[in-house]
C-alpha cells in the first residue's frame, strides 16, 4: 500500500453549522466555526485544559469558571477513560482521581451543561469513549448529546486523521469541529493532507512524547511553527506549556494561541485556593501571550529569530 | 459498528489495516509516521523476504531458537480420552515458550528497519525475557516495562531480563499489570520513535502489529500441519490453543484457517466466574472473545472487557499471560464469522489441566497451556478422532503459583497434599 491510499479524505466545507440549540445557523461570514472565532477574536488565545470530576464535578465546575474569569478564550474539558495513553504523569494522576470519584459521560454532559461560561467549550477524550456513549459502539449519540449541551469541538488524542472519518461526519452534522494535531513528526505529504482538513484550530504538539508541564519552550515548537507558518489555519500549541513567559515566547513565533494542562491539573492537586490559584494563572498565561504578540506587532520585519532553548 | 455504511467505508479506507471491522490504527498522531514505516517494512522484509529477512528470521529460530518443535503424540491422554492426541511443543522453544518467535522476528525487523533501541511491555515476564534474550542475541540496547504488581510476582522473570542485559522499569499506575505496562510503553514509544522500535506482544496493538506478529507465530502452524499429516496421514479434527492477547493462538490456527473441516477453539481464561462487577469495574476472568463487547483499546478495534461508560476493566486469571482485557481483533473477527470457537474454563480446571499433564505426560506445561488442557479434559468428547493441543509455554515459571493455589483447593489431578511441604 502507499501513502497515496492512505490519504484521509477531506471535508467538504460547511455552508451551515448546527447550533447547541439543534437550530442550522448560517456560519459567521468571516470565519469557518465558533472555534476559530474564538481564537481570531481572541487573538493571542489561551487554551485551558481541567479533566472533569478531579476531585468532584462540584469543584470542577467552580474551576472552570475561574480559569474563564482568568481569560481562557477556550476551554478544554477532559472526560476521564481508564488508559490515557496520551498523557504524562501528572494527567493521569488527575484522570485517576476523577475516575475514582466516579466521574461518568452522563455526569459530564449534565456538568457542561451547567457551565456558566463565556470561553468556547470543546471535550478531549479517548476514542472508546465516544465510541460507548450510545447502546451500540457508535460515535453519533456522543456527539449529538455534545452539540446539545453546548460543545463546540472535540479533541481526540487516539484518533488520527486515518480513522476520523465515522467522527468527522458525525461533528459535520451536528456542527462541531474535530480538532487534529500537528506531531513533530507530521512532515511532508502527511502534514499538507492534515493541514487541508484542519477544523477549528491546528492542535500543535510542541514535543514529542505526552502530556506534562515543562521548564521551558521546545526547539521542536520552533521547528513546527516555522514548518507550518505558510498555512493559513489557527494554530495553537499544548504539551508541556506552563507559564506566561512561555505563552509569549510561542505566540512570538508565529502561534495564534497557547494550551495548558497539567500545570493548572498540579494546581487542582496542591492548591489550598484552587480557583484563586487557577484563575491567577489564568490571567498570567493570557498576559504572556498578549506579550508575545505585541512583540510580534512591534517588531520592525527583520525580527530576531526566538532564542532555542 | 452499528452503520453498515461505516463497516463498508472502514474497508474501503485500507482493507490491509482491518478484519472486517476490527483492527485499524488508533493511535496518537506522533505515532502515525512509525506505524506507518513499520507497515512498509513489514511488506518488505516479511511479505517479500527483501535482502533475505525471512530466510535469517528462520536461520536463527533453527540455531537459537531450537525450531521446529516436535509435534509429539501424547500415549496417556490418547489412552484416557480414546482419541489420538497430540501436542505441539512450543514449551521446548528457547526460553520456554512460544514468545521467542515473535519477539526473535521483531528485533530483527527492528535492526533491518535501522533502529537502534527496543522496548517492551511484558505481563508475567514472559515476553520481557523472550525480547532481552532476542536483543542480547542480536546486540541491541533494550527496556522493559512491567507493572509493580507483576514484578512482585514473578521476580525470577525480572532477574533473567536483567542477566541478558535489558534494564526493566516499574509502571506503578493503576493495578500495575500488563495493560498499564501496555500503556506505558505506548508513551515511550511516542517520546521516542525515531529511534526505537516497540516490540509488542501479542497479535494486539495498531495495523500492522496484529498481523506482523501473526505472521512470525504462524511457524507454530506451518510446522504442526505438516507433522500433523506425516504422523496421521491426514488433517486434524481439531485444534485447541488457550487465548489471552492471542498470540499462541493465531500461531496455532493460522495455516488451519483455510481447512475449513478443522474446528478451531479458542480456551480462554474463565476466572473465577464470568459475571462481572459493573459498579467497581472489575472483570474476575479474561474471556474477552466470550463475553466481550466492541471498542477500541491498544490502539485496535477489537473486543474488551469494559464497562457499559467505556472504561477498561481489570481482568482476573491465575495465569498471568492469559489476564488481560483485550485480544488480538483478528481473533475477534474470526469469532464473529463462526470460523474460530471461542470457549473458557476456569482457574480450578486450568489447575487440574497443569497437574495433569505434569503426572500422565511428564511435561510440565504452563499455567497458560493448561487452559487448553482443561478444555480437552472436559470436551474430549467433541473434539473428533484426531486433536491437535499447543503447549505454549513449559510451567517452571508457575510453580509458586500452582503451590499457592493448589492449597487453596481441593483439585482432583493434584498429587497428595505432602508434596507441598515446603
Amino acid at each position: 500500500m502507499t501513502s497515496e491510499d492512505r490519504r484521509p479524505a477531506g471535508g467538504e466545507p460547511r455552508e451551515t453549522r448546527t447550533g447547541s440549540d439543534g437550530g442550522k445557523r448560517p456560519v459567521s461570514a468571516d470565519y469557518d466555526s465558533d472555534v476559530e472565532a474564538a481564537i481570531r477574536k481572541n487573538h493571542p488565545a489561551l487554551i485551558t485544559y481541567l479533566a472533569v470530576g478531579d476531585p468532584s464535578i462540584e469543584e470542577t465546575k467552580a474551576y472552570v469558571e475561574a480559569l474563564d474569569r482568568g481569560g481562557s478564550d477556550l476551554i478544554e474539558l477532559g472526560l476521564p477513560f481508564s488508559e490515557p495513553i496520551a498523557e504524562g504523569p501528572t494527567i493521569q494522576a488527575s484522570i485517576n482521581r476523577a475516575l475514582e470519584a466516579g466521574t461518568t459521560s452522563e455526569a459530564f454532559f449534565e456538568l457542561v451543561e451547567d457551565l456558566e461560561t463565556d470561553a468556547t467549550l470543546l471535550v478531549m477524550t479517548y476514542y472508546n469513549k465516544i465510541l460507548q456513549y450510545g447502546d451500540e459502539p457508535d460515535v453519533g449519540p456522543f456527539v449529538k448529546r455534545a452539540a446539545k449541551v453546548g460543545l463546540s469541538g472535540i479533541i481526540v488524542p487516539d484518533l488520527p486523521a486515518e480513522e476520523a472519518d465515522p467522527l468527522r461526519e458525525a461533528c459535520d452534522e451536528h456542527g462541531l469541529d474535530l480538532i487534529f494535531i500537528i506531531a513533530p513528526t507530521t512532515e511532508g505529504e502527511r502534514l499538507e493532507t492534515i493541514m487541508s482538513q484542519v477544523s477549528g484550530f491546528a492542535y500543535v504538539q510542541a514535543r514529542l512524547g505526552t502530556t506534562g508541564a515543562r521548564g521551558d519552550v521546545s526547539s521542536a515548537t520552533h521547528d513546527s511553527l516555522a514548518r507550518l507558518s505558510d498555512y493559513e489555519v489557527p494554530k495553537a500549541v499544548g504539551f508541556g506549556v506552563s507559564e506566561g513567559d512561555h505563552a509569549a515566547e510561542i505566540v512570538e513565533a508565529g502561534a495564534d494561541g497557547v494550551i495548558v494542562g497539567s500545570a493548572l491539573v498540579d494546581i487542582v492537586a496542591e492548591s489550598d485556593d484552587p480557583a484563586a490559584a487557577l484563575e491567577a494563572k489564568a490571567e498570567e498565561l493570557k498576559r504572556g501571550a498578549v506579550r508575545g504578540s505585541e512583540t510580534v506587532t512591534n517588531d520592525t520585519e527583520d525580527a530576531p529569530e526566538p532564542e532555542q532553548p | 459498528m452499528s452503520t453498515n455504511d461505516h463497516d463498508e467505508r472502514t474497508r474501503e479506507r485500507d482493507s490491509q489495516a482491518t478484519f472486517g471491522e476490527y483492527g485499524g490504527q488508533y493511535v496518537p498522531e506522533a505515532l502515525m509516521p512509525a506505524v506507518q514505516e513499520l507497515e512498509d517494512a513489514y511488506e518488505r522484509y516479511v511479505l517479500e523476504n527483501e535482502d533475505g529477512f525471512m530466510d535469517e528470521f528462520r536461520d536463527r529460530m533453527r540455531d537459537f531458537g531450537g525450531r521446529p518443535t516436535p509435534l509429539q503424540r501424547a500415549e496417556r491422554l490418547s489412552e484416557r480420552y480414546d482419541r489420538e492426541i497430540y501436542l505441539k511443543r512450543e514449551d521446548l522453544v528457547h526460553g520456554g515458550a512460544h514468545k521467542l518467535n515473535n519477539a526473535l522476528g521483531q528485533v530483527l525487523l527492528a535492526k533491518y528497519m535501522g533502529k537502534e533501541r527496543i522496548i517492551a511491555e511484558t505481563g508475567a515476564g514472559q515476553h520481557g525475557t523472550a525480547t532481552a534474550m532476542a536483543a542480547a542475541h542480536l546486540d541491541m540496547p533494550c527496556e522493559i516495562y512491567m507493572g509493580r504488581t507483576d514484578i512482585n510476582r514473578q521476580r525470577p522473570n525480572v532477574y533473567r531480563m536483567r542477566m541478558n542485559g535489558a534494564e526493566v522499569n516499574p509502571v506503578t499506575a493503576g493495578s500495575g499489570t500488563l495493560k498499564e505496562a501496555i500503556n506505558e510503553t505506548m508513551r515511550d514509544w511516542a517520546t521516542t520513535v525515531e529511534r526505537t522500535h516497540y516490540v509488542i506482544g501479542s497479535v494486539v496493538g495498531p495495523h500492522p502489529f496484529p498481523k506482523l506478529v501473526r505472521d512470525f507465530q504462524s511457524v507454530i502452524s506451518q510446522e504442526a500441519r505438516k507433522q500433523i499429516q506425516e504422523k496421521a496421514g491426514r488433517l486434524p479434527d481439531s485444534v485447541v490453543a488457550c487465548a489471552g492477547g492471542g498470540s499462541n493462538t493465531m500461531g496455532t490456527f493460522h495455516e488451519f484457517v483455510p481447512d475449513e473441516d478443522v474446528d478451531l477453539y479458542a480456551v480462554e481464561a474463565g476466572g473465577s466466574s464470568l459475571e462481572i462487577d459493573e459498579e467497581n469495574a472489575l472483570a474476575p476472568n479474561s474471556a474477552t472473545l466470550s463475553t466481550g463487547t466492541d471498542g477500541v483499546l491498544h490502539g485496535a478495534m477489537t473486543k474488551l472487557l469494559q464497562s457499559a461508560d467505556g472504561q477498561i476493566m481489570e481482568s482476573h486469571s491465575v495465569s498471568a499471560g492469559l489476564d488481560y482485557a483485550g485480544v488480538g481483533p483478528e481473533l475477534s473477527y474470526l469469532v464473529d464469522t463462526g470460523r474460530v470457537t471461542p470457549a473458557s474454563v476456569d482457574d480450578e480446571a486450568a489447575l487440574n489441566g497443569f497437574h495433569r499433564l505434569s503426572r500422565l505426560e511428564g511435561i510440565i506445561p504452563a499455567l497458560e497451556s493448561s487452559h487448553a488442557l482443561g478444555y480437552l479434559e472436559e470436551n474430549y468428547e467433541d473434539l473428533g478422532e484426531v486433536v491437535v493441543v499447543n503447549v505454549s509455554g513449559r510451567g517452571d515459571k508457575d510453580l509458586e503459583t500452582v503451590l499457592e493455589e493448589t492449597e487453596k483447593r481441593d483439585l482432583e489431578a493434584a498429587p497428595e497434599v505432602e508434596v507441598f511441604d515446603r
